[in-house]
């Protein structure tokens, strides 16, 4: 295979996600409902319970919007991925999921491409979010919008691998409800969106390390610290050490060793 | 092109679905995959398309093995699977457009061979119409339209008229029938229909996960003393 071949590839996997994008336009605003009622109706009312004080990346006291705003970044890739991930192998994709895999290509290259063209879409979708907390008061250094894009790429390839690896190897967790319950809630709320650690390690200091294995946190923090223009190696060495990990399992599920379910379900 | 199936067998868990399964297609002919529901022929695909893997035997394409050099076996395949494999809120072109570039083919090729091939389908007036929109027998000649799209020697269709009208299932078997006779083009049909098979066709009848006749419909029958591929299915089968 040449070159240009994955690049045409590379190409042709992108434009249809963003065309899919552009038809279920609808579908992707009502998805930002979610992290925009956190953003001002959970905010407001918890602003008072719970103050922050002056942690890094930053360097007076914040709002707790602002503070969950990165948080709320996370949770949009991680919706987005999971459904995204899930529906490739179990419903409405599953017929297109056959087409990918029919590709003369290796099967690695080609799900890795379509996780990250579903992690573009996710990505679009937070600078839209980033844009509305603008407008509401959470301002960002300018640089800030750039710097995280990197990290914003790197959790959604990180979350779409975690979504394939469940899809293909959990067999109990078929639809979307167990996987909010099991996977989705526990990673979100034992994660640093909404609350910073320390103030976790003061209710319970088990939970707080629950939270600190949690690559989800540490996803959220590399967005939080780049967004503030700030570097933090040791939550950018996780993501991109699980994401790594996840991957290679996740595509490992896509050998043909392994594909029954995709397969079986047209006999 | 040669394509030879050697000793095909394959389980799931316990249960045996293919059994020592071997035949050879020829080259530019039609052949019909007889078999009733549950014989094994979608398992059978799923093996030659590399959507199960092989537990037991090989397959041939030309010589390549599809267990050792599965990417040059794979580009002389073209697939249309069972169910729709078509993404209804694309655009006929918009879907031909995307397979093109999981073939490694550029935009400007992927849009002279895919109007190429929907001109020849009679679909280029629909060609900008959502997949939703058209009719099932207008989708399943996308679905072929695509799969030829990267200028595959073998075309396996797996069941392509199930949820079709009478008309457009003759219609859509007798253009396939033209494929092979113009193009050249080897076809494998796996279907449980018989009024879709002509005793002139290459005919494997596959029972249980065992391959039970193969041969010309009119050999299998002297073979089965039997008047016609009807009797000859009911009478290998046991269907009634």
């Amino acid at each position: 295979m040449k070159a240009l071949d994955y690049w045409h590839c590379f190409l042709g996997i992108q434009t249809r996600e963003w065309l899919r994008f552009w038809q279920q336009r609808t579908r992707f605003a009502s998805a930002l409902v979610r992290p925009l009622l956190w953003l001002v109706v959970f905010a407001a009312g918890f602003r008072a319970v719970l103050g922050i004080s002056i942690i890094p990346p930053y360097q007076t006291y914040i709002t707790y919007e602002t503070y969950i705003v990165p948080g709320l970044c996370g949770m949009i890739i991680l919706f987005n991925s999971m459904q995204g991930a899930l529906s490739m192998v179990y419903d409405r994709e599953l017929g297109s999921m056959r087409v990918l895999l029919m590709s003369p290509l290796p099967r690695p290259f080609l799900l890795i491409t379509k996780l990250l063209a579903m992690g573009f879409v996710s990505v679009a979708q937070v600078y839209v979010f980033l844009l509305i907390a603008w407008l509401v008061g959470v301002e960002p250094p300018r640089w800030g919008y750039l710097a995280i894009l990197p990290a914003l790429v790197l959790t959604s390839l990180m979350l779409g691998a975690l979504g394939l690896l469940i899809a293909t190897w959990i067999k109990q967790l078929e639809n979307f409800a167990g996987v909010m319950n099991f996977v989705i809630f526990p990673m979100f709320f034992m994660s640093s969106a909404l609350y910073p650690l320390w103030r976790m390690n003061e209710a319970s200091p088990w939970l707080y390390w629950i939270c600190q294995f949690n690559p989800f946190t540490h996803a959220v923090e590399a967005i939080r610290f780049s967004l503030y223009l700030e570097w933090n190696p040791l939550a950018v060495g996780i993501t991109a050490g699980v994401t790594l990990v996840l991957s290679l399992f996740a595509t490992a599920g896509f050998r043909p060793q392994r594909t029954k379910i995709l397969a079986s379900k047209s006999a | 092109m040669s394509i030879e199936a050697r000793n095909i067998s394959f389980r799931y868990g316990d249960k045996a679905v293919l059994e020592e399964v071997s035949f050879a297609l020829t080259s530019g002919r039609f052949h019909a995959l007889l078999g009733p529901n549950g014989a094994g022929k979608s398992t059978l695909f799923g093996l030659l398309t590399r959507l199960l893997a092989l537990q037991q035997g090989d397959v041939l394409l030309s010589g390549q093995s599809l267990k050792k050099q599965p990417a040059k076996a794979m580009r002389t395949i073209g697939v249309v699977f069972q169910q729709n494999a078509l993404d209804l809120d694309l655009t006929a072109r918009q879907n031909l457009h995307y397979h093109a570039a999981l073939h490694g083919l550029s935009r400007k090729d992927a849009r002279a061979r895919g109007d190429r091939e929907l001109a020849r389908f009679n679909l280029l007036d629909r060609a900008n119409d959502a997949v939703r929109q058209l009719n099932g027998g207008h989708r399943r000649r996308v679905e072929i339209a695509r799969a030829l799209l990267h200028q595959p020697s073998l075309l396996l269709l797996d069941e392509p008229t199930v949820g079709l009208d009478v008309a457009s299932r003759r219609a859509l078997n007798e253009h396939v029938r033209t494929l092979c006779e113009q193009d050249g083009l080897t076809v494998l049909w796996a279907t449980h229909l018989i009024e879709e098979v002509q005793e002139q066709d290459k005919v494997m009848i596959l029972h249980q996960g065992r391959l039970l006749a193969n041969g010309t419909g009119q050999v299998i029958c002297e073979e089965q003393n039997a008047q016609n591929l009807t009797d000859t299915f009911h009478k290998l089968t046991g269907a009634g």
